[in-house]
This record gives C-alpha cells, structure tokens and sequence, in this order.
C-alpha cells in the first residue's frame, strides 16, 4: 500500500487547479509523505476545513493507500 | 458506525475536557503522530485523557466517521474537534492551542 508523489499530486490539483504544491517523500518508503499547498481555495476557511478539502482530493486513499501525509496548508 | 460506538465516542468527550484519540497510550504511544501529539500535551501540563483506539476496530472506524476526518491522532476540547496532529502541531508552535486552552478555561502552564 502506498503512493507515488505524481498521483497526490495529480489528485490534489484536479480538485484545487491553482495550487501549488511542494511533496516531499519523508521516508524513501512512498508511504510517508510531506505536502505544503499553498491554493486560493483555501482564503476564508478555518484549518480544519482547508485540511479536509486536500483529503477529500484524496478520494478516500487518506488513512487507506496512503499511510501518512503531513499537511500543511496557505492561502495565497 | 453503531449507536454504541457513536455514544461511547460521545461520553468520552463529554467527560473529559481534553480527549486524545490516539494510536496508543500517552506513556506507550505507537505512532509518531500521536506521540508527537501527547507530547505536546504533555509539555503544556494538560489533564487529558489518552483513548488508545487501536484497542477496538470499531472505535478506530468510528472516531474517523464521527469527526468526518480520515486520520489520527484527533484532539477535542470541551467537545470541539480542535485537529489532527499538523494542525495542533501548528497552533502549538503558533500560540493559537494555548490560546484557545485559555479560552475554553482549561489549566496549562504557561511560559515563564
């Protein structure tokens, strides 16, 4: 079970197409993974909701395909 | 999720003001998010209760339907849904956990 760093990526910009996004695979195992995103989706909502809109992105491979996944997140 | 996992979900943040749903124990955690989580806690000198979901499969589904967020560790204070383990770690560093300790009225040490 894990992921490359292309498909996070590739899932996160079809849901937010102006993000940036800087992944950083954290363990070499392509299964602990680091992401910043920084999107205008994100102005005006609280961290959890900007939190949980990367991972709906994720369609449900959060805490299944894809063991971990630090979040951070900024608004543009 | 099961009306009996839902409620004991429910009693837990209800009884505790500060609820730690956890990989683990805080003195035996099992994963680097919620030992990172505990500790944090744990430094600040909060009374919270550390719920080790890996004791029941239906509490570790559960907890993840109930707060509509896919991982843990998940924090709750006075019964809201504070975060995960980045978005404590962020208001831990920011300042704004302490803060919204303080407003929620609960005891933590603060900085010299």
């Amino acid at each position: 079970m894990a992921m490359d760093i292309k498909e996070i990526e590739t899932l996160i910009k079809e849901a937010m197409p102006d993000a940036t996004i800087e992944i950083q695979d954290l363990a070499g195992d392509s299964n602990h993974y680091s992401a910043t995103i920084t999107s205008s989706k994100f102005s005006g909502k609280s961290k959890i909701e900007q939190h949980k809109m990367v991972y709906n992105s994720l369609k449900g491979k959060m805490g299944n395909e894809l063991h971990a996944l630090a979040i951070k997140t900024k608004e543009q | 999720m099961d009306d009996n996992t839902k409620n004991l979900i429910q009693s837990h943040i209800d009884t505790n003001e500060v609820c730690l749903f956890m990989k683990g124990t805080p003195d035996a955690p099992q994963c680097g998010f919620s030992m990172a989580v505990s500790n944090m806690l744990k430094i600040l000198e909060v009374n919270y209760k550390g719920i080790n979901v890996l004791e029941s499969q239906t509490l570790r589904e559960g907890i993840k339907e109930f707060s509509d967020w896919p991982t843990i560790p998940q924090v709750y204070v006075k019964g809201e849904f504070v975060g995960g383990c980045d978005i404590v770690k962020e208001m831990y560093e920011n300042g704004e956990l302490q803060k919204k300790l303080e407003l929620k009225g609960i005891n933590f040490k603060k900085k010299d």
